[in-house]
Formats: structure tokens, C-alpha cells, sequence
């Protein structure tokens, strides 16, 4: 009896397979070429949602309706393709991330893959964008190791820069500052205990040094902490004239609130991600006035702020001062790619490594697969954030140094 | 009921012998399937080995899975491969007898919270560890290890993991654990080792666990700790080996596959709404399926029968 229904049991499971894997199969039949298929996996849930939600998700929305709205992504001949967008939410499982692009790849056969939101999922995913032949347009994946990923994946492109390239950009206009007799060359420095911090902090120590910057006070503090009181008093006593914070959004919004509780007066004030949202100039009025942080835009730029225009009309949200151009820009890179090669990944690949774009961030070019022309530090000003660093580029404002003491 | 056995046995051998040579017909995303299929098959089948009979619902499956994934990503440059796992399966062994040692006197709902709380002490810890010693958290694995590879890997420990399970079920240990599972006291008063037989199952299970991590870990090509100790995979475990039937050999597995494909094929079609899907699913299968299918089936089979039936308390009760 029992046996008889085991066999029953492992009938059913096995119908239920094959139903299973017709019902997928069906996906992956061939079409004429109406329109061009774009996958993304990001994540819309789980603890990566945030950041993938005001840098990533809005701009992919955004660039596919501009498109769209111009009748569709222009091939080498002219003709116009809708693009049609098979979205999958990897709920900030890497497991997950893998899965969903291997989906993406065999068994909806997707003309191109955007990347997927964080340094350690584009990792995760980077070894099957480079089996499948999908170039891999990389943007929020801070990373020191970027040039080495160009050697192991030929078609990946690393957009943000890594965290040496903050740290000196810190330094140095840290050290200019004190040369200057603007500061002192003490700096009291925290971090949050987690991937981005812990980047920053190892690439800031030996940065500083370097400078001739000595650091009086370095703790790192667990993710979630939201009683910095204990850190402001100790920095405060310190006599460092500057504090760096790299920190996360939650964090950064409470460090401001609680310095100007303590009425922690730093004289340079720099904090982690979340400076550059729009929100954080909103909250925080005149009293953001000076204060910096990684990334920046050149307040000049007519084609960026007509961008931020749109964005923040087509989705309701204003786009972040770092990472959300570059995203849009990179989706710029990849339409006029295709425009030049068609639908070919390996032409379109060459193409980004070695073309020169017109984006929203100017003329745009790729150094070794790299985006290095990047605002290091941004300040706020006028209600802007703006780059600063490096001061040579073109369109960079003037850092103003010391920032003002809180108004109340 | 010899034949029967061998009959058995013959059919279990030749289904692993079928299984491994589907990725020579397996598309690459079937072969993704499968993999994923097969690790939570292995993971379920391992977590019911232990606490299927003794009724100890164990959270700590990520602690275990996050241990191996993080051994191969720190000793990936150092070590060769097989031994790579030897070293995982040695500190997950390690770690399982420390733990179990200390804690397996804990019943009931503490048991349930010390072991939640064990996979997130293990993460705060290698966090520590990683900020303050080494100054670098995320980690890369640069191994070259195939998906077929992995598959073979995981194909080969999940049927190790049935071999013990099956031997378990047959053998004094077991029937020592199914009586600790229906009372402790009584099982203390027949004689029967309670904290050896509770402890010696407990590490074998987390071994295991250990190793599914161990062999998956090279996918990810980063590890952080809040990729590898990421609670979900201690939950799906859990509610799969529950559905399925967590005192039965097969239980799991049937629990685990069809799990695994009804969530895959939510993810690919409801992306928006999996995690209220996932919550209800989980809602009704304690509520309506406390025993699990299997039990579920025979139970109205029998009813159906005009049989009386007695009914075993589930592990969710």
C-alpha cells in the first residue's frame, strides 16, 4: 500500500515538472525583431531596496520611457525599435541576483542586461555577463579593483571609481586647506562597519598620512547605530578642526541632526552616502551649506540640469548628486552604441571601450573600461551640490572652506 | 521485505546515476535550476535528519551555510579545492560540537530564538573580525569551478545525505531520537544518552549544511557577510522540510522541489508581489499542512479507508 503510494506521490511531482518546464519553455521561442528586449534584475525589496530605488531603478525607467516616447532605439539603418523590458526583483539575495540573470540570458534571450545595483551583486553577476558575451555597464560598484576586473571580464565597465580615488581627493584638499592655515592638520574620522565604509576608512588611512594629515581620533561603529552623541562629544574633544564620517543615508541624516544638537562646529565637515540626495539639501536648508561628500555635478551643465528636470517630473523624484547621472549617462553610452553597431554585443562592447558619447555629463569617454572622469568631493552650495575635487576639471566650483557654524 | 530493500536501493542508485548526467542535456539556466534545486534539497533533507525526530526547529541553517561559504572565500587563494572543503566541513564540525555542546539543553521556543540568534552572532563576528584585523570586507572567489561541477558536487552530497539519513532512520540512533523527540524524560529513564545522541546528530546535520555552502559559494564570486548569512535560507529550509514532512526521508524532498519551482516560477512571473505570496504561503502550510503533505496524504488515504487514524504531533506544534 505504502509503496504503491510513493509511486503515486513521485508520478504527480514528476507532472508537475514537465509542466513546469514546458510552461518555461515556451518563453524562450524565437521572435522577429519587433522590438529589443532589455533585462534587468534589481533589487526592489530587502535591505538593498533604498539605494537601488533612487539610483538605479528611476533612471532605468526613465531612459526606456525617453526612448520610447521618440519612437523607440535607433538601429544602424534608421530603423526604430520599441524597447520592451523584462524586470525581475533579485529581493537583495545574491543567490537570487545569479539566478535572475542566468534567466535573463537563457531563457528569455534578452538583447542586452543592465546592471544590477551594488558593488557585491555586480560582482556576483559579472562572471555570467562575461559567459553569455552581454556587456556589463557597472555603475554603483565602488572599487578599488576595477582595472583587474577590465583584465578578467573584457565586456565589464566599472563607472564610480574606487575608494583610493575619494581618500586622495580628501587628502589632498585636506592638506591644501591646513597649508593654507584654513585648519588645523587634525582630522577625527568614524565609519561605518560594512563594505563602503570599511573601503573608504582603509583607502583614508594611508591617504592622510601621506598628506602629512595626522588623525587624532578612528572609530568604526556597527550598521544601525543611530546614537552618535557619544562619537560627536569624543570628536568634539579632540581638537580636529575636520571630521569625516563614511557613512550610510540613516546614518548621515542623524549625524547632521545630532552635531547641530551638540552644536559640533567642525570647521570642514564631510559625510558618507546620502549627502548627495536631494532630500538631505531639503531637510537641511543653509545649515547643509559647505558640508561635503563623495561625487558632485557642475552646476553648469545645461544638458544635466535639463536632465534632472525630467527626472524628477517623469518619476516623481529628484535624482541623487552621484551615482544617478552616471547611471542615466551609461544607458546614453549603450543607446548610441547601438545606434552605431546594432544589435551585435560584441560590436556594441567594442564600441563603449573605445567610443566617444554624448551624454547628459558632457562628451563622455571610457579609459580601460573605466568612467574616470568623476567628481571625487562635492560640497554643497546654494543649494547645490556641486564637485569640488578635482579642482582642475572643468566646471568645478570653488571649494569654500571653513563651512559656517549651524544656524538654530 | 529483503527485495523490497534491494529494489529500493537499486532504484535510489539509479536515479543518482540519471541525475548526474542531465547536464549533458540540461540547458545552462536548467542546469541554475537544478543547482538551486538540489542545495535545498540537501539543505532540507540535513536539517530534518536532526531536528525531524527530536522536534528542535533549528534557525541556524544560514550560520552553517554562511560558515562554509566564508571558508572558501577566505582560503580560496591558499588551499586546493578538496581540501578547501575538508577545512569547511572541519570548522563547521568545530563549531557545531561547540554549539551543541552548550546549548542543546535548551528546548522548545529558546531553542528556536538561541539558534536565530547564532546565525547572526556568527555574522557580527566575522563583521568584527573582518573590520578590525583585516580591513577589507567583502571577499572575492576566483575558483575554477564549472556549474556542472557544482552540480556533480552538490548531486554527490545530497545523496550521501539521504545514505546517512536512511541509515539513521534504521538504526539504534534513530529510535533513540524519535524517543528524546516524544519525551525527553522517558527517553533519559530507557537508558538512552540524551545530550550524546541529540549532539552527535546535530553536528552531522550542520556538516552538512556546512558543505551545501561550501560547494555553492564559488557562484557568487563576492562574499560579504550579509550575502552569506542572509536568514532567508535558514527560513525557505525550514518551511520546505515542513511541507514536505520532516520525519520522513523522502519528506523533504518533496517538500523542497516543489517549493523551489513554485518560487522560482513566482519570481519570474510575480516579481512584485513574491514576498506576500512567499508570507501566505508560509501561513497556510503550518496552518493546514502542520504534518506535512506526506503525512497529509496518508492520513486521508487511510480516513478515506475507513481506517482509524492516530495522528503524530507535527514539528510546528
Amino acid at each position: 500500500m505504502k509503496t504503491f503510494q510513493r509511486r503515486h506521490v513521485l508520478r504527480t511531482t514528476a507532472a508537475v515538472l514537465a509542466l513546469a518546464v514546458t510552461d518555461l519553455g515556451t518563453f524562450a521561442l524565437a521572435q522577429d525583431k519587433t522590438s529589443v528586449r532589455f533585462g534587468y534584475a534589481i533589487s526592489k525589496t530587502g535591505p538593498n531596496a533604498g539605494g537601488a530605488g533612487i539610483t538605479t531603478l528611476p533612471n532605468y525607467q526613465l531612459w526606456v520611457k525617453d526612448v520610447n516616447d521618440a519612437g523607440g532605439l535607433e538601429m544602424p539603418d534608421g530603423k526604430k525599435l520599441p524597447i520592451e523590458v523584462i524586470e525581475y526583483d533579485d529581493r537583495s539575495s545574491s543567490e537570487e541576483v545569479v539566478r535572475a540573470v542566468e534567466r535573463l540570458a537563457t531563457q528569455d534571450q534578452v538583447d542586452f542586461i543592465l546592471a544590477p545595483w551594488g558593488t557585491g551583486f555586480n560582482l556576483a553577476v559579472a562572471p555570467l555577463f562575461d559567459r553569455y558575451g552581454y556587456p556589463q555597464l557597472a555603475v554603483s560598484a565602488v572599487t578599488d579593483k576595477a582595472p583587474d576586473f577590465v583584465q578578467r571580464w573584457k565586456k565589464s565597465y566599472w563607472m564610480l571609481g574606487g575608494g583610493h580615488d575619494y581618500a586622495k581627493a580628501l587628502a589632498a584638499i585636506l592638506a591644501d586647506a591646513s597649508k593654507a592655515g584654513t585648519i588645523n592638520n587634525k582630522v577625527a574620522m568614524i565609519s561605518v562597519a560594512d563594505g563602503f565604509g570599511i573601503d573608504l576608512v582603509t583607502a583614508a588611512r594611508p591617504a592622510f598620512e601621506e598628506a602629512g594629515i595626522e588623525l587624532v581620533y578612528d572609530k568604526t561603529y556597527p550598521v544601525g547605530t543611530s546614537d552618535f552623541s557619544p562619537m560627536i562629544n569624543e570628536a568634539s574633544a579632540s581638537g580636529a578642526d575636520t571630521f569625516v564620517a563614511f557613512s550610510y543615508p540613516p546614518d548621515t541624516f542623524a549625524l547632521t541632526q545630532q552635531s547641530q544638537v551638540a552644536n559640533f562646529n567642525p570647521k570642514v565637515l564631510y559625510l558618507g552616502v546620502g549627502t548627495g540626495f536631494p532630500i538631505y539639501g531639503k531637510n537641511n536648508g543653509d545649515n547643509a551649506t559647505g558640508i561635503m561628500s563623495l561625487g558632485g555635478i557642475d552646476p553648469n551643465n545645461q544638458e544635466n540640469a535639463a536632465y534632472r528636470k525630467r527626472h524628477e517630473e517623469v518619476t516623481g523624484v529628484a535624482p541623487d548628486y552621484w551615482g544617478s547621472v552616471i547611471t542615466y549617462a551609461s544607458l546614453q553610452m549603450l543607446q548610441e552604441a547601438i545606434k552605431r553597431k546594432g544589435l551585435d554585443r560584441e560590436a556594441v562592447s567594442a564600441e563603449l571601450s573605445t567610443g566617444t558619447f554624448q551624454t547628459v555629463l558632457g562628451e563622455t569617454k571610457l579609459e580601460e573600461n573605466q568612467l574616470r572622469k568623476l567628481w571625487w568631493t562635492g560640497q554643497w552650495q546654494n543649494g547645490q551640490f556641486v564637485g569640488v575635487a578635482p579642482s582642475d576639471r572643468d566646471g568645478a566650483s570653488k571649494i569654500v572652506l571653513p563651512r559656517q557654524a549651524w544656524t538654530k | 521485505m529483503k527485495s523490497v530493500l534491494s529494489l529500493q536501493v537499486a532504484l535510489f542508485v539509479v536515479i543518482v546515476a540519471a541525475l548526474a548526467f542531465l547536464p549533458v542535456f540540461a540547458s545552462p539556466y536548467g542546469l541554475t535550476l537544478m543547482i538551486g534545486m538540489l542545495g535545498y534539497v540537501t539543505l532540507a533533507t540535513a536539517w530534518a535528519l536532526f531536528s525531524g525526530p527530536t522536534r528542535y526547529v533549528s534557525l541556524a541553517t544560514v550560520a552553517f551555510f554562511g560558515i562554509g561559504a566564508y571558508t572558501v572565500a577566505v582560503f580560496s587563494e591558499s588551499m586546493a579545492y578538496p581540501l578547501l572543503l575538508l577545512v569547511s566541513a572541519a570548522i563547521g564540525l568545530l563549531v557545531a560540537s561547540v554549539v551543541g555542546f552548550a546549548t542543546l539543553r535548551l528546548a522548545g521556543v529558546y531553542f528556536v530564538i538561541f539558534t536565530f540568534g547564532l546565525a547572526e552572532l556568527i555574522r557580527q563576528l566575522v563583521t568584527w573580525y573582518e573590520v578590525n584585523m583585516t580591513g577589507t570586507l567583502g571577499r572575492y572567489i576566483f575558483l575554477p569551478v564549472t556549474p556542472e561541477g557544482i552540480y556533480w558536487q552538490l548531486l554527490g552530497l545530497a545523496a550521501i545525505t539521504f545514505a546517512i539519513s536512511w541509515g539513521v532512520g534504521r538504526s539504534r540512533i534513530g529510535l533513540a531520537l524519535k524517543v528524546i523527540g516524544d519525551d525527553e524524560v522517558v527517553a533519559a529513564h530507557c537508558g538512552i544518552n540524551v545530550a550524546r545522541v541529540k549532539l552527535a546528530l546535530f553536528a552531522v546535520s550542520s556538516t552538512i549544511i556546512t558543505l551545501v555552502g561550501a560547494i555553492q559559494a564559488p557562484r557568487w564570486t563576492y562574499v560579504e557577510p550579509v550575502i552569506a548569512f542572509n536568514p532567508t535560507v535558514s527560513f525557505l529550509t525550514l518551511i520546505m522540510a515542513l511541507l514536505g514532512g520532516a520525519n520522513r526521508l523522502t519528506g523533504p524532498l518533496l517538500g523542497a522541489v516543489p517549493l523551489f519551482l513554485l518560487f522560482e516560477w513566482l519570481s519570474a512571473n510575480f516579481p512584485n508581489h513574491y514576498s506576500i505570496i512567499l508570507g501566505l504561503l508560509f501561513i497556510a502550510i503550518v496552518f493546514i499542512l502542520p504534518r506535512g503533505v506526506l503525512a497529509f496524504a496518508e492520513e486521508n488515504w487511510k480516513r478515506w479507508r475507513r481506517h482509524e487514524v492516530k495522528t503524530v504531533p507535527g514539528v510546528a506544534e
